[in-house]
């Protein structure tokens, strides 16, 4: 914590005792009132989602949007899991979810090494036009996924992986490297060159100081990138449609399919329970995650 | 032989991911530039055939609104994103006895895909079903709050949606960058007497500078992503007014068999986010190398 | 000697017997996913099972076939096309044209369909001389459904021109109900366009309009007109119709909110589903005027390798045409069967005032092809007529500018 509020009590207080913690305690009221809010804010759509989940379609029909449920009903979760039609098969999302874990998983791994292997190369071993090349790269963060589609279709069809998962680990990995050589870059970069050049001294050489220096000092950073990484793919729908075929679409797919019909009957429950589930692997690594992402950015990260 | 293999391994190291990203980025760009002086229908051609995408374009009054929701959408989003960060990260860094929590309150947004983001927002926003409708039923009959259906007010509600999923993400980003400050710098100014709003104001905002860049580069991608939220939340109408060169682009290339039209559009966005990312990029790492 | 000779031979006929023996396979790519639709198009699957076949599903949801498109682009490009596709309207002969499409003439002429399908429909069917795709259903477009009983309590009666549906839209209004219940996607304000087109001009300037694009139809007064009513209709429309699905404006009519919807008849599968009677609870009717807009479901078949593959395509355009799944599917799609020799005793009274009046209109040249569900216009066309139909439905853009706005609109996207 930045140490702003700790230190001029003592001096303040001999100043001005009683208005002044009145005020204070006055402020922070209205701190975690200000907090209260957003934290509201923030919540509602989740609370709308869930709610509707648990109610019946009769319900949903006539009542209130934010009301919760009269009775509650589970029957939406256990279709969208095991028997919400995708198509002919009415299976839930159970079967693409595997598919997406063997898709996201060694894709972010993938891109994750090679952003910390570039951003080491560029933070500490810069040589002429190692910035312009990291600007180079930066770009590709920029490029809208549609613009870049037809072109990749072609590229997968010659490279003889379309329509396979390999094929989308492998669009998935060169459209992240620039996040993920950006975090890291800005992480290395920190790392004082001081801690290279002792270790050339010693003798050791690019590959042992990344392994054996700079990897385990990566811990927050890693996780940074892992989670960035593992949200961007695994919430993907653009290549998922594009580069998949019947078997290996992902779960993103299969909830489109299951929300977006376009002239059948609606149902609203089972659509929110199916968007809930698709959507619980990043939720957890957001929650369980969270502290390590503030740590990884703050341990001498972003900056610089 | 040895020697030399050390020498260059960094470069070798990164050469394949830099050769990636020229391929499949720049090579990509040149690709959509070629196929957007074409006349190009279902499929791609190749023929070139001048300028004639570019002329439509500038004669779709639908492409005129996408553009003037580009300016909006990208500077509100970009702008309040980052202000509502860096001001709900300064208040989260008052040692708040729930601080976990709330961050974690906060943070989630941004796992979810835009598509859910998109679905659950239509809902809340919609007049008939929605918060109007709630406040109605609590006896404030007048109480409107109809800009989804909108066609001069909707582009905001995609604002409000966007800035719903990233503000947290930046919120961390400053969060982190507020705790990495050096705390002697600051000791200094207190013992000075110099109170703590103007600290924050001179001193600690100023030297997070790099951080805002990280955050600009997070912000402007969603930005140009934003593509799956406007279809989610209001399927670019009323009409065509929330469309955005994004959405536009897909109409064209997806729906309507046009890619000609559509790379050109893709052109002209990538034109605008180049003018706008570069000289940003240029200035800060520039400044990094001395 | 001997024995390569008996190798030779063996593997030879091994080949022979796997040609004749080709199992027919077959990756359909289609966006049928919800409940009622996946089960129609299950029946298909059923039947290519029973013959020997073997289905692969390849399933692809929303905006009417949009997602579905995208994935077929980045398959045809990367050279790994499904077998079967739902296509339908001139986007069939688009493909062809890009050549990726295979030829069923076999089947076609084998089953003869030149004489059971209606001619303009098996127009569409075709690729310059060949046959591509196989129809579906028919589904129509310019029905007007209403509740009886909001109707039956304000002395309506279904109307047959488009002043009267004004003059009963006033009457409505002044009782407290909304009289068309309408959703505010793009597709639904081109739907209800067509219809008053169709409504306002007749059959033969529905064609010079909408499927010709002739510049001076598109100035005339009669386009003026169209964009006048559909003034008239912004007014009868409540105001929270922005973004909604179509069938929740069904679900307005249902329970007697609103009076009036007009949508094609898979609305009547929400009435059905919810256990409504047609006659009784809900009435349909075509829009005000004549003629008949059309919207077929087909599936064109792709360019792919392999012999199990190709017959997996005859064996698919052979069912889809064959009176069982003609019958079948269209039973609990709420369209007709495309085939004009089925008989119609188990469908409901709109499917069969839906058949009777399709040959009538077949017969005196009103039947035509759906502009806003893809039938008439190309995509570039149609999406661009649509971009200004939805702009004046939403803003309050004269009839004259929008009439202008139209023109250009078609005139750039040539």
């Amino acid at each position: 914590m930045t140490d702003v509020s700790a230190t001029p009590a003592p001096a303040a207080t001999s100043e001005r005792p009683r208005g002044r913690s009145f005020g204070k305690i006055a402020l922070r009221w209205l701190l975690y009132i200000v907090l209260g809010l957003f934290a509201l804010y923030y919540l509602m759509p989740l609370f709308v989602m869930l709610t509707t989940s648990l109610k019946s379609l009769e319900e949903i029909r006539t009542g209130d949007l934010l009301s919760l449920p009269r009775e509650l009903t589970f029957d939406a979760w256990r279709t969208a899991w095991s028997e919400a039609c995708t198509g002919i098969q009415c299976e839930g999302v159970k079967p693409y979810f595997w598919n997406s874990v063997m898709l996201a998983v060694p894709a972010v791994l993938i891109s994750t090494l090679l952003g910390a292997m570039n951003g080491y190369v560029i933070a500490q071993w810069r040589f002429p036009g190692a910035n312009i090349i990291f600007a180079l790269m930066l770009f590709g963060c920029f490029i809208p996924f549609q613009v870049v589609l037809l072109p990749m279709a072609r590229m997968l069809g010659l490279m003889g992986i379309a329509g396979t998962i390999p094929g989308l680990i492998f669009v998935h990995v060169i459209y992240g490297l620039g996040f993920t050589t950006l975090f890291f870059r800005n992480y290395y970069v920190t790392i004082p060159v001081e801690l290279v050049k002792a270790a050339k001294v010693d003798g050791a050489g690019f590959v042992r100081i990344f392994f054996a220096i700079f990897l385990p000092l990566s811990i927050p950073i890693i996780v940074v990138s892992v989670i960035w990484q593992f949200t961007q793919i695994w919430n993907d729908f653009l290549f998922g449609v594009s580069f998949s075929q019947a078997g290996t679409q992902p779960v993103t797919v299969a909830l489109n399919n299951i929300v977006n019909s376009t002239t059948g009957v609606k149902e609203y429950n089972v659509d929110m329970a199916a968007a809930i589930i698709a959507a619980l692997p990043t939720l957890l690594v957001y929650i369980v995650a969270g502290k390590y992402f503030i740590r990884g950015l703050t341990a001498g990260s972003v900056k610089g | 032989m040895a020697k030399w293999f050390e020498t260059h391994l960094p470069k070798i190291v990164l050469a394949p991911s830099f050769i990636a990203i020229l391929i499949f980025v720049y090579g990509f760009i040149a690709w959509t530039a070629w196929v957007s002086l074409t006349r190009s229908r279902l499929l791609p051609r190749y023929e070139i055939e001048g300028f004639i995408q570019y002329d439509r374009l500038f004669a779709s009054p639908r492409w005129d609104t996408a553009m003037n929701n580009l300016y909006i959408f990208g500077a509100l989003f970009i702008g309040v994103s980052m202000i509502l960060g860096l001001i709900l990260a300064i208040l989260l860094d008052q040692q708040i006895r729930v601080e976990g929590a709330i961050r974690t309150i906060y943070l989630y947004p941004m796992a979810l895909s835009m598509i859910v983001t998109g679905t659950a927002w239509k809902w809340i926003l919609n007049p008939g079903l929605g918060l109007e409708a709630m406040v109605k039923g609590w006896g404030y009959e007048n109480f409107t709050f109809d800009w989804l259906v909108n066609p001069d007010m909707a582009i905001y509600t995609v604002v409000l949606a966007a800035i719903w999923q990233s503000s947290g993400f930046v919120m961390a980003l400053f969060l982190a960058g507020l705790r990495s400050v050096d705390t002697e710098i600051i000791r200094a100014a207190q013992i000075d007497g110099i109170p703590t709003w103007r600290v924050y104001v001179s001193i600690i905002i100023p030297s997070m500078a790099p951080i805002f860049l990280s955050a600009f580069i997070v912000l402007a991608h969603l930005a140009i992503k934003a593509f799956d939220l406007v279809i989610a939340l209001t399927g670019g109408g009323p009409g065509y007014a929330t469309d955005l060169p994004a959405t536009y682009m897909y109409a064209m290339a997806f729906s309507r068999g046009d890619i000609g039209q559509a790379a050109a559009s893709a052109m002209i966005m990538m034109l605008v986010v180049f003018a706008i990312v570069v000289p940003y990029l240029y200035s800060e790492l520039r400044a990094r190398n001395d | 000697m001997k024995y390569t000779t008996l190798a030779a031979i063996s593997s030879l006929a091994l080949s022979v017997a796997t040609i004749g023996h080709a199992e027919p396979q077959a990756e359909v790519l289609h966006w049928w996913t919800s409940g009622g639709e996946a089960k129609a198009v299950g029946v298909l699957q059923e039947e290519f099972a029973e013959n020997g076949g073997s289905w692969t599903d390849m399933p692809v949801a929303g905006g009417g076939g949009d997602a579905a498109m995208t994935a077929l682009r980045a398959r045809v490009l990367s050279g790994n096309a499904p077998t079967a596709v739902q296509l339908k309207g001139p986007a069939i002969q688009e493909w062809y044209e890009e050549g990726v499409l295979a030829d069923i003439s076999s089947v076609a002429e084998a089953e003869g369909w030149a004489d059971i399908l209606p001619a303009s429909i098996a127009g569409h069917m075709k690729c310059e001389d060949t046959w591509c795709a196989a129809p579906v259903n028919v589904h129509r477009v310019d029905w007007i459904w209403a509740n009886a009983d909001v109707l039956e309590s304000n002395g309506i009666e279904m109307p047959t021109t488009w002043d009267e549906f004004n003059a009963a839209a006033e009457k409505l209004q002044e009782a407290g109900v909304i009289p068309l219940a309408h959703g505010g996607q793009a597709w639904q304000d081109a739907t209800v366009f067509e219809t008053v087109v169709l409504g306002l001009g007749g059959p033969e300037f529905f064609q010079k309009a909408l499927v010709d694009l002739d510049p001076e139809a598109l100035t005339s007064d009669t386009m003026k007109a169209s964009f006048d009513q559909m003034r008239t209709l912004r007014g009868y429309v409540d105001d929270n119709f922005s973004g909604r699905d179509w069938n929740l404006a069904t679900a307005m009519v249902m329970n007697g909110e609103a009076a009036f919807q007009i949508m094609g008849d898979w609305a009547k599968g929400e009435f059905l589903a919810a256990g409504k009677v047609p006659g009784e609870d809900f009435l349909c009717a075509s829009t005000p005027g004549d003629g008949y807009l059309y919207n077929v479901d087909s599936f064109a078949m792709f360019n792919v390798d392999g012999d199990d593959k190709k017959a997996g395509q005859d064996l698919l355009a052979k069912l889809i045409v064959g009176p069982n799944f003609q019958k079948v599917f269209n039973m609990n799609k709420g369209s007709i069967p495309v085939r004009t020799d089925v008989a119609l005793d188990e469908f409901d009274m709109c499917a069969q005032k839906s058949s009777e009046d399709m040959t009538a209109a077949s017969d005196s040249g009103a039947l035509l092809p759906s502009y806003a569900h893809g039938m008439a216009l190309r995509g570039a066309q149609a999406g661009a007529i649509t971009d200004v139909v939805t702009a004046h439905f939403n803003s309050d853009m004269s009839s004259d500018e929008a009439v202008q706005m139209l023109a250009d609109a078609v005139a750039n996207s040539m």
